[in-house]
């Protein structure tokens, strides 16, 4: 581990450790996911990318697979997982990683920010320790360099230097998921993976963190993944949005137009049940029925069963992804999304 | 400051609790079944002068509150009396006698701690076939009383294969070492049982914890996973579990003792029970409640080191 460009403190401000700006910093494609004892792949064939820098939303329920998504690509799959696809880090597969190649990966070039800073830190260990206990033990860093380089994270984080003595039990919710992300920031990554970054969270506090996570984002210069099931938040923070739907990608775009004229009836409900700024949250709907369980096998549309305007076609064939005509940037798997283009547009807007 | 008061806290509750285990030991005895005086004399008849002597040189007539402070006014100055059996002061036969039950208890530790959390460290980490056979192995262990497993012992080690003595407690170190290996085995075994698997479940539950897959997903070699956040976070429990474990020690030394004739304050306890020699009993009851209730004060002392929230007032929150 000598070609660590990531380490040394003069890399802290931006520099692209992508040698050919082309190459996506995330690029998943056709990933299959299957568990044992479920009786269909929990993720059915996901593509996404995130370019170098790029903010990009993982949008969908509880439980339609965005944080195995966002796991598989530091490769943290549940016991009994197998695969098929490919999950390409700056170009390199991390399915098929040594476990050398994975531990550099998760230490320098991708990190993850999860859903509960409470939960994700050893309540037993000092801050610091937690900090810069990565960089430590890969020998990456002598341990007062770590430390020197945790206080300027924590300071990127708006901390001071007094936490790092500290326990976890010592600290709120809030600093907390900021010396989360500063743990996050600690190897220089190219690609921040947030899942569910605020849910834990205080309303007041969520958005200070989303807030300081897009600072640090232009800050660094990381590309985003941002996974969360609030429609708001996604279309706050991100450039792109993917809605996942039962392992599946339903429809992906840019935010703006995605949530001004969803082509996806399934967008359109998720919209309607989203509060809104000028919409009164009285009359916010909620999706009628639930997502299919792993149980179930699925044939056609997964989302015929909830689907207002589903029919025979719906229920027998699996809709492909089709670029919507006119925004060559969009993609939506609806067998009638031409058809329902303005009726769904209008439900979001006039509802 | 937090801690100082904390551990003064404990001391205090210690002797009050010493006080009242005192008060019972020596009440115990006083409400046992039959006249002191009358074991004193070992059944024989005597004439009434002498059991008013006997009466009087042991104040057996006294009020019993009386009889209770004057005991423990000596006891306090480290005078336990003398003991009828042996005609010296009980501190001066006690004394003799404990560094064999220390040294059989210390060797006993030694073994239940790190054999005990080797195998529940391998088992949880391991798993599978290697996991399987070492809870079959513990579960016999724990099955096992100590009294057979000493039996079993003797009968393999000693008369079989001759590689041990089958009784005694040897003189120097190494002949401690050599006389007090199979009883320390017999006393271990039990325990070895119990922490491996307490080790093992605390492991696995401590491996679900969210902050361990943390850890990997920052690049935390898996060794050090193990290290730093599992075995780290099973410290408390451990710590927790080693006081019951030196308690279950000293109360089965008394069983381990007799069996392999070890000279040590566990059989003194036995035989001065039988031959109802009552200043011993008390004596050696008290010092066992004694070392009972130091090593639980050590435990409560060391964890706020080991868990921070100990002291911190927030434990229970999940680790
Ligand atoms: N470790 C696991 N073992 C078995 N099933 C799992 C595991 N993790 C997730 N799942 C299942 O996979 C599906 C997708 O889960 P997840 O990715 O956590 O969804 P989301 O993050 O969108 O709420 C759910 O049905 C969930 O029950
Ligand atoms: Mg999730």
């Amino acid at each position: 581990m000598t070609d660590t460009p990531a380490g040394t403190p003069a890399a802290d401000a931006a520099t692209p450790e992508t040698p050919n700006p082309e190459t996506p910093t995330l690029e998943i494609q056709g990933l299959r996911l299957n568990l044992p004892g479920a009786a269909r792949p929990v993720l059915a064939g996901v593509d996404l990318t995130v370019a170098a820098r790029e903010t990009v939303a993982l949008v969908g329920e509880s439980g339609s697979g965005k944080s195995l998504t966002s796991r598989s690509v530091l490769r943290l799959l549940p016991p009994g997982a197998a695969t098929e696809g490919a999950v390409r880090v700056q170009g390199e597969d991390v399915l098929t990683m040594n476990a050398k190649q994975l531990r550099r990966l998760r230490t320098h070039t991708a990190a993850m920010i999860f859903q509960d800073p409470r939960a994700a830190i050893n309540p037993l260990r000092r801050i610091g320790d937690f900090l810069t206990e990565s960089l430590r033990l890969n020998a990456d860093l002598p341990a007062a360099e770590a430390t020197e380089r945790a206080v300027r994270m924590l300071d990127a984080v708006g901390l001071g230097d007094r936490v790092l003595g500290q326990y976890p039990g010592q600290l709120s919710g809030g600093m907390l998921q900021r010396v989360v992300i500063a743990a996050a920031l600690m190897g220089d990554p190219a690609l921040i993976l947030a899942d569910e970054p605020t849910t834990a969270l205080d309303v007041t506090t969520q958005a200070e963190v989303v807030g300081l996570l897009g600072d640090l984002r232009d800050q660094f210069g990381t590309a985003l993944l941002f996974v969360t099931h609030d429609l708001g938040l996604a279309a706050a923070i991100s450039d792109r949005v993917y809605v996942m739907y039962a392992g599946r990608i339903a429809e992906t775009g840019p935010a703006e137009a995605l949530f001004q004229r969803p082509r996806h009836p399934y967008t359109a409900a998720l919209l309607r049940s989203t509060p809104h700024l000028d919409a009164p949250a009285g009359r916010l709907a909620a999706i009628e029925g639930r997502p299919p369980s792993l149980r179930e096998e699925l044939t056609g549309c997964p989302f015929a069963a909830r689907c207002a305007f589903a029919t025979q076609q719906c229920r027998e064939e699996l809709p492909p992804h089709l670029p919507v005509r006119g925004e060559s940037s969009r993609l939506v798997a609806c067998h009638h999304s031409e058809k329902l283009a303005d009726q769904l547009a209008g439900s979001v807007t006039h509802d | 400051m937090t801690f100082l008061r904390f551990a003064l806290r404990r001391v205090a509750e210690m002797a009050a609790t010493l006080l009242a285990a005192s008060f019972v030991i020596f009440g115990a005895l006083y409400l046992a079944p039959g006249n002191p005086a009358s074991f004193l004399l070992s059944g024989r008849s005597a004439s009434p002068e002498a059991m008013k002597a006997i009466n009087e040189q042991y104040h057996l007539n006294d009020p019993f509150w009386e009889q209770y402070l004057r005991w423990l006014g000596q006891v306090v100055h480290g005078d336990f009396g003398r003991s009828i059996e042996y005609r010296t002061p009980v501190s001066t036969l006690l004394g003799s006698r404990l560094p064999s039950t220390l040294m059989l208890v210390a060797m006993a530790l030694l073994l239940v701690v790190v054999i005990g959390l080797a195998l529940g460290w391998i088992g949880a980490v391991r798993g599978g076939m290697t996991d399987s056979s070492i809870l079959v192995t513990t579960t016999l262990a724990v099955g096992t009383p100590s009294f057979v497993a000493a039996v079993l012992l003797q009968g393999l080690f000693s008369v079989k294969l001759g590689w041990f003595p089958s009784s005694g407690s040897g003189t120097g170190f190494a002949g401690m070492l050599w006389h007090l290996t199979l009883p320390a085995i017999a006393l271990a075994l039990y325990l070895i049982g119990m922490l491996a698997r307490v080790t093992r479940s605390t492991m696995l539950e401590a491996m679900g914890h969210e902050h361990v897959t943390v850890a990997r997903s920052r690049g935390v070699p898996e060794r050090q996973v193990i290290h730093r956040h599992v075995f780290r976070n099973t410290l408390g429990t451990v710590l927790t579990m080693g006081g019951l474990i030196v308690s279950t020690l000293l109360i089965c030394t008394v069983l381990v003792e007799t069996a392999f004739s070890v000279n040590g304050i566990g059989q003194l306890l036995d035989l001065s029970t039988t031959t109802k020699d009552f200043p011993v009993v008390q004596a050696v009851s008290l010092l066992i409640v004694g070392m009972f209730m130091t090593v639980n004060l050590v435990v409560d002392l060391l964890l706020p080191l080991v868990d921070p929230r100990v002291t911190l007032g927030t434990r229970g929150v999940s680790a």
